[in-house]
């Protein structure tokens, strides 16, 4: 696995546990289809949260939101509802809600996490 | 977060609205968004102010930051609302004094270096902001000159974003950055020559002054050589200086045409456009953005019309109600701009193409049709708000000779004349809107308290009923008639100034 990939990883299990402590429940973590990845599912009171997790360990190449740009919003709508799709017994009666996370620091684990809930 | 509020200025024409940039975050990705009618340079100010704050080590908000530049329905142009969207957005993360922001009018534009740079208007800019009772402005470190020229208002000049967000209580290192260099204000009037310099012309010299101390419209016919422009070029030495409200608006004008602007400009305007000059050129225009034409220039100054019968007959009678009125509005979609158009008309042209019709000795080479067509471009409308029309002879050897011998009136001493009659004008017109004779009613010097007696009048009345006269023509007589009664010294017009004033107006002799 490459570096940055690590990186990834050990932010995104940093972001799960943040959102455990918080009451989230994950549903499920890296799922794939053909569109493309999503990183976190978690559902909150009435809600399924599809999670976009960035991981930076410095702000060098500008700030991990930054990173989120419109169609890259627009691919994460797209690839909720087709893990809606995959998953109806899971969604059932839950409204959607895309969040981004950022996890900013030299060392994953404790990172600085900043969160934008309800993403437009 | 909180809603940031500042203050920029819109120009439209030569008035300043107040404009109010709040700036607002919502929990989204970052982004900066800009609305309320900008422009495309406006529009393009994110950039500018993202590249600003980077350079200036300051951090723009993680979140979306929405800016509204309100009223939303006035149409805004240009990049002179970049500091005030700057401030206003950095002061969404509570970094800046909100209440200090609130009664600050920022204007300038950004580099992406963070630097201030100047922008053209800032003299009316300012201006407006202090009329809407804004204590402080911050303008860019090139403009304050110009700024410090309003009262009542404490100007900041700032070198960086940096520098304003610091005034605004930011923790930041001062910069040290050489400030952008401020436009050259363009130099003095090329030293204009002394009346004493005009040979001969002795009649001409006298209705110049006359022009000089009634501010009337002037229009000079003659042949080639025989010191038409030199003449006109004489004018604004022998005006009176500007007081402090004219030297105001001439700068304004100055500004607004982007020259530079360090001090008041107290020597009355002279602008001479060329006979090449489109209507737009002249009153004002532009597509989005209003530009002051020459006449919005020449306002409290002199309009110099050089070949006046070249100009394009529209342009001409585009001056017609400017002239009349001392203002002009230019319609926009979504605007209108209205410019001080007070301005002092000279005209100066030849009798016929080739210049010899009528002269003494020449040999006029043009069809009899060409000559009645090249006059009749200056329509009668516009002839009839013409006071003084003079013409003009070539100098003869003998007067050349002569002349050689005793010199002429110096710009000096017709300066002191003018200001003179001026003086008296101004102190019998003291309980009157006007200041000026060219400026009163008709109505106020035919049945005013000063009315003319009508022995004095008889040579005016004899040309109204003759039809030598229209109406207005009968008033522009009566003004200049007062103007050589001033420049004597005379209590009243006597039927001597009423003679002479209609024999400049026509060249009818009584």
């Amino acid at each position: 696995m490459a570096d940055k990939d690590v990186l990834g990883r050990a932010g995104e299990a940093r972001a799960a546990a943040y959102l455990r402590e918080r009451g989230y429940r994950i549903l499920d973590q890296n799922w794939r289809c053909r569109d493309g990845e999503i990183d976190l599912v978690a559902a909150h009171g009435g809600q399924l949260v599809f999670v976009e997790v960035k991981t930076r360990r410095g702000v060098g190449f500008g700030h991990p939101f930054d990173a989120i740009t419109a169609r890259k919003l627009a691919r994460l709508h797209r690839l909720a509802v087709a893990w809606v799709v995959a998953h109806p017994e899971d969604a059932h009666g839950r409204a959607v809600r895309v969040d981004a996370l950022a996890v900013l620091g030299p060392d994953p684990t404790t990172a600085e996490i900043e969160h934008i809930a309800g993403l437009q | 977060m909180t809603v940031a509020r500042t203050w920029a200025v819109a120009l439209t024409g030569a008035d300043g609205a107040l404009v109010e940039v709040e700036a607002d975050q919502s929990s989204q990705l970052p982004g900066l968004h800009i609305i309320g009618l900008p422009d495309k340079a406006l529009g393009e100010a994110e950039q500018r102010v993202r590249g600003a704050a980077a350079n200036c080590a300051l951090t723009l908000p993680r979140r979306r930051v929405t800016v509204n530049l309100s009223p939303a329905s006035l149409p805004k142009q240009g990049a002179g609302f970049d500091v005030a969207i700057a401030v206003a957005t950095l002061a969404t993360d509570g970094s800046l004094d909100l209440a200090s922001l609130a009664r600050t009018v920022h204007i300038g534009e950004l580099g992406l270096d963070g630097r201030l740079r100047p922008v053209a208007g800032v003299l009316p800019a300012v201006l407006a902001a202090a009329r809407a009772g804004v204590t402080h402005a911050i303008v860019p470190h090139a403009n304050q000159d110009e700024a410090r020229l309003v009262s009542g208002v404490h100007v900041v000049g700032a070198v960086t974003l940096g520098d304003v967000a610091l005034w605004h209580g930011a923790d930041l290192e001062p910069s040290e950055v050489e400030p952008v260099p401020a436009v050259a204000p363009p130099p003095a009037r090329a030293s204009v020559g002394d009346l004493a310099d005009v040979i001969g012309q002795r009649e001409a010299v006298e209705a110049l002054i006359a022009a000089a101390a009634g501010g009337h419209h002037m229009l000079m016919c003659g042949p080639p050589g025989a010191g038409k422009t030199m003449l006109a070029s004489r004018l604004p030495g022998i005006l009176p200086d500007l007081d402090d409200a004219a030297a105001l608006e001439v700068t304004s004008m100055r500004s607004l045409s982007g020259d530079g602007v360090a001090a008041l400009v107290r020597e009355p305007p002279f602008e001479s456009p060329h006979h090449s000059a489109t209507v737009a050129a002249l009153v004002g225009g532009g597509s989005r953005v209003v530009r002051p034409g020459a006449i919005a220039r020449a306002t409290n100054g002199v309009l110099f019309l050089d070949e006046a019968a070249e100009f394009a007959a529209s342009a001409l009678d585009a001056l017609r109600q400017p002239l009349e009125t001392g203002a002009i509005t230019i319609h926009r979609s979504g605007v209108s701009a209205a410019f001080p158009a007070r301005f002092q008309l000279v005209m100066a042209t030849n009798p016929c193409p080739c210049g010899s019709y009528g002269v003494r000795g020449g040999a006029c080479v043009c069809p009899p049709d060409q000559v009645r067509r090249y006059l009749g471009k200056l329509s009668g409308p516009l002839l009839d708000r013409v006071d003084i029309e003079l013409g003009l002879r070539r100098v003869s050897v003998a007067q050349a000779s002569e002349a050689g011998g005793h010199a002429t009136l110096s710009t000096a001493e017709a300066k002191q004349r003018v200001l003179g009659a001026r003086s008296r004008a101004a102190h019998r017109l003291r309980d009157t809107p006007w200041s000026v004779n060219a400026r009163v009613s008709g109505q106020w010097l035919r049945q005013g308290p000063l009315a003319l007696a009508s022995e004095a009048r008889r040579p005016l009345d004899a040309a109204l009923h003759r039809g030598a006269l229209t109406l207005r023509g009968y008033d522009r007589v009566l003004r200049v008639a007062w103007t050589l009664c001033d420049l004597e010294g005379r209590a009243a017009p006597s039927l001597h100034d009423v003679g002479r004033a209609l024999f400049m107006k026509r060249g009818i002799v009584a």
